[in-house]
């Protein structure tokens, strides 16, 4: 494996390799003494061209544990300042010689272009690519759900299990991943959102989709919820608004108390954070025993060594 | 004083090989017993298609304003290299051509490097804006004499706006270029709306943004008995529109780029921006449908929206690029590719969508588009339909190397372009001096 | 040329002679704690414990008896295609104050047990390790010894040696094989 650019990318083997992995990094986390040797001496670069604390704090984390040396470049540039572009970063990046580049960029495709460009020769993690993919996340979820759901995980899928993507599919990368993902290792996959938040082109993906909530909980026996942040400024875009008021949302989409409980009793609840309490979710659902969103936060840091073990400690494949 | 050039054995319109004369800037004679002055440069055409020389209907040269990425003198070299001797340059320069003084300028450049006729596009709307009428009967009246009147890059939305421009275009013959796309349903859209967009996380154009325009527009110029053009047409409904339009006997005219009659959305998958243009690829069914209607006329003519850009402005990721393919160069080989070669189309044809009815809509008829004919003006275009060749990228005439099409191989070229018999490009195999050293 | 060097019956009186050997240095099998280094010496920590469980009945087999992965802590990853991470098990009361017998299959370089000491310092403090494996063929290329062997085999740097058991190979058997030199 030598990028980690999409989830769509990845085969069945492929995605529960990396979940094994996991499992084995995260028993590490359990010592007092957490660092391992492993990537000495390697080069990882967090390349965040978007704002993300979390996500560049966990790889940040996940790198060190394996004793590899972390660079942090922020870098400056939307798509009104342009700022340094894309390929001049890379090509200093190159020179800097960074082994692997975290790459966060508000623009889709963005870690393709930087992995097969030719600007650079290092291995390529997308940590979030514009509203197109965020793989880590997507396997840190299902790391999540196997863990949870999954008798005795090792070497198994998801097969069986039953999950619900709730909000604004259309500009979610954690919506795409987790799609190819959860598909991939056998889950079967709800789609919750109004027609207006689902894209076009999606009748063509191998999931349901419903839109309500509610619809969702009746009429499918669901072992997890996935709920996704909602933005605001999506509601409030003047006529092309894509829903009328975030009351009317949570209305219709909210996973609250009462919801909470009608959901079957092993059902986890999930977010990848960060959340907007009491639009997309409630309080008493987030805080909920059944609420898994802090613990899917230190399965990233396990996730992440995994992927970036993958990638990085083998000899170099040719591309 | 131009040289007398007999080319003999080439086939006008791709029938029966003969022998046409060229001197004092006619074709003086043509036929099998054409008589060949003494001291006339003799040129082996055996194997050639002649066609009246190439117009494009639809073009940016970029300058004034945007010199770094095309100049009026490397766009004409490029659509000579084409077989073009017409180029109409649209209006969104810097300054915007909505003016007599702009159009003057770029008409005169045009004729100063006299490698092509350019017809400088006057814009419809005031700097685009889109909302007040640019002074059209200036510019009409000017030396540039415009008859095409375009906002391409953007779109004339206001109905009503679109109205008057469509009616005070009647004045002096012309008609309105229309870029149609609705920008509401088009904001922030990177490429076409389907599954593929629904991947990639790239944000939609969808083709009705492109059909409502055109439907609106048509009826439009029905109701107050105007002509409308529709710039590089890309939807099968937009087809489906223009040909009930017509049967209606509203008076629309429909061009088509070549991108659109082979490319579609699938080439955005690897997010390589050389794909990335406005109107967008779109779906094979979309291309089989504007390929049908190429076929049957519903679509008049083929124009190449040529648009230069430099590399930074395509060396970046999707959305920081910009929309827009060179096209001059590789717009004859696309068309035999797709339509010729597939026996869909015959040079006939070609000679009809790509130089006579473009001349026809823009009015250059007088001087383009004229049958191949003694005493017609020499402006030629000779192809080889059998010279396979593979795109190369960087290895233009356009200071721009922003094609789609790079390692694809086109089974033919212009080998030879004559504007009113000077050569203005020739292949150094036919023996021919071209008015600039050929690179 | 292929030779076996060992059969089952070799195998078997060699650890059971492992085991005591374990038992007479550390007087007895308390602080003993077996780590098997994957793949092949998890099961031969699990004989061994077996066979020490069978001497001294207090001796807890399941809970003394662990895994210790050491892929993260080689020194030579980056030469060859990314491996797969083993299983590592501790007991949980952890490892210090232990008696840490390493178990392996094969003891070569050293390179393999160099890891394994790293491994187990990030772990925890035993009292003391020793190590233990079935089959030495010598030409270390660091100053590692091992404390118990079932057999010695000299062997040329060109020869592999292959120890294969009933629990992964379906099989018992040690065997010498000489690369053959391509023409």
């Amino acid at each position: 494996m030598r990028h980690l650019l999409s989830a769509g990318d990845l085969t069945r083997d492929d995605a529960i390799r990396i979940l094994d992995t996991a499992v084995q990094m995260a028993a590490t986390q359990e010592r007092e003494q957490r660092k391992l040797p492993t990537l000495r001496g390697r080069t990882v670069v967090n390349l965040f061209f978007e704002d993300s604390t979390r996500t560049r704090i966990s790889f940040e984390a996940a790198a060190k544990r394996l004793s590899a040396d972390v660079i942090n470049f922020s870098a400056k540039g939307s798509s009104v300042s342009k700022g340094e572009s894309l390929k001049d970063t890379a090509l200093t990046l190159q020179a800097m010689g960074a082994d692997a580049v975290v790459v966060r960029h508000w623009a889709s495709g963005a870690a393709q272009r930087l992995a097969t460009s030719g600007w650079m020769h290092g291995s390529v993690v997308n940590a979030g690519d514009g509203t197109h993919q965020h793989p880590t996340q997507a396997l840190l979820d299902s790391y999540t759900i196997r863990r949870h759901l999954v008798a005795e995980p090792e070497g198994k899928g998801l097969e069986g299990l039953r999950v619900a993507i709730v909000g604004d599919i259309l500009h979610s990368r954690v919506a795409r991943s987790n799609v190819d993902l959860l598909t991939t290792l056998g889950a079967e996959v709800v789609l919750v959102a109004p027609p207006t938040l689902v894209p076009v082109g999606a009748s063509a993906w191998p999931v349901t989709t419903v839109h309500t909530l509610d619809e969702a909980i009746e009429t499918h026996e669901l072992d997890a919820v996935m709920m996704l942040r909602v933005q605001r400024e999506r509601m409030t875009g003047g006529g092309a608004a894509f829903f009328p008021s975030p009351e009317e949302y949570s209305r219709l989409f909210g996973l609250d108390g009462a919801r909470l409980r009608r959901l079957p009793e092993h059902a986890i609840v999930m977010h990848p954070g960060p959340m907007n309490r009491g639009l997309e979710i409630s309080a008493e659902a987030a805080d909920s025993a059944r609420s898994v969103i802090v613990e899917q936060v230190a399965n990233g840091v396990a996730v992440r060594m995994a992927v970036l073990y993958l990638l990085l400690a083998g000899e170099e494949s040719a591309s | 004083m131009s040289p007398v050039i007999a080319f003999e054995g080439v086939a006008p319109y791709g029938g029966k090989p003969t022998t046409i004369v060229v001197q004092d800037g006619v074709i003086a004679d043509i036929g099998a017993d054409a008589s060949v002055p003494a001291g006339a440069a003799r040129v082996d055409a055996s194997g050639l298609v002649a066609l009246p020389g190439l117009v494009d209907l639809h073009t940016h040269l970029r300058e004034p304003g945007r010199e770094d990425a095309e100049t009026i003198e490397t766009g004409s070299r490029s659509a000579a290299r084409g077989g073009f001797t017409a180029v109409h340059a649209m209006a969104n320069t810097t300054p915007v051509a909505d003016t007599a003084g702009v159009v003057e300028q770029v008409w005169s450049r045009g004729r100063e490097i006299g490698l092509v006729d350019v017809f400088p596009v006057g814009a419809v709307t005031v700097g685009l804006g889109g909302t007040q009428l640019s002074e059209m009967g200036a510019m009409a009246m000017s030396r540039a004499r415009v008859r095409v009147f375009s906002d391409d890059g953007r779109c004339v939305h206001d109905p009503v706006l679109m109205r008057r421009a469509l009616e005070y275009a009647k004045t002096f013959d012309g008609v309105i270029a229309q870029h149609a796309q609705d920008p509401r349903l088009t904001e922030g859209a990177q490429m076409h709306e389907g599954v593929v967009s629904a991947e990639l996380g790239l944000t939609g154009w969808p083709a009705v943004a492109e059909e409502s325009i055109i439907a609106r527009d048509v009826l439009l110029a029905g109701h107050v008995g105007a002509r409308v053009h529709i710039c590089h047409v890309s939807t099968a409904g937009s087809v489906d529109i223009i040909r009930w339009a017509k049967s209606k006997g509203i008076q629309v005219t429909a061009e088509v780029m070549p991108h659109h009659l082979l490319l579609t959305d699938e080439s955005a998958r690897g997010y390589d921006p050389r794909f990335k243009v406005n109107p967008p690829l779109r779906t094979q069914e979309d291309v089989e449908a504007l390929r049908a209607g190429l076929a049957d006329g519903t679509i008049d003519i083929v124009a190449t929206d040529h648009a230069p850009h430099p590399d930074e402005d395509k060396d970046c990721e999707w959305a920081a690029a910009a929309f827009g393919m060179i096209g001059l160069e590789t717009a004859l080989g696309v068309v035999q590719l797709t339509m010729v070669d597939t026996g869909r189309m015959t040079w006939e044809d070609v000679s009809e969508r790509m130089a006579v009815l473009p001349a026809r809509i823009g009015r250059v008829d007088d001087a383009h588009g004229r049958p191949l004919a003694q005493g017609e003006p020499a402006t030629i275009t000779l192809v080889d339909p059998n010279s396979p060749w593979t795109v190369d990228p960087s290895a233009t005439a356009s200071r721009s190397n922003n094609s789609p099409f790079g390692g694809v191989t086109l089974p033919g070229r212009a080998v030879a372009t004559l504007l009113r018999g000077v050569v203005t490009h020739a292949e150094p195999s036919l023996g021919l001096e071209p008015r600039e050293a050929w690179t | 040329m292929t030779g076996t060097i060992l059969g089952a019956p070799d195998i078997t009186r060699a650890l059971t002679r492992i085991a005591h050997e374990i038992l007479e240095r550390n007087d007895g099998a308390d602080d003993v704690l077996l780590l098997g280094i994957p793949t092949r010496g998890l099961p031969l920590a699990r004989r061994l414990a077996e066979l020490i469980g069978a001497a001294e009945p207090d001796f807890d087999q399941e809970r003394r008896c662990g895994a210790l992965d050491i892929t993260m802590y080689r020194d030579d990853l980056r030469l060859q295609p990314t491996r797969t991470i083993g299983q590592t098990t501790l007991p949980p009361a952890g490892i210090d104050d232990a008696v840490v017998v390493l178990v392996d299959d094969v003891l070569h370089t050293g390179r393999t047990i160099r890891a394994a000491l790293d491994a187990i310092s990030d772990v925890g403090r035993p009292r003391a390790v020793q190590l233990a494996v079935l089959v030495d063929r010598g030409h270390r290329e660091l100053p590692i010894r091992a404390d118990f062997v079932g057999k010695n085999i000299p062997t040329a740097r060109s020869e592999r040696v292959d120890v294969r058991l009933m629990e992964t190979d379906g099989e018992d058997a040690v065997v010498l094989t000489s690369r053959v030199q391509q023409p």
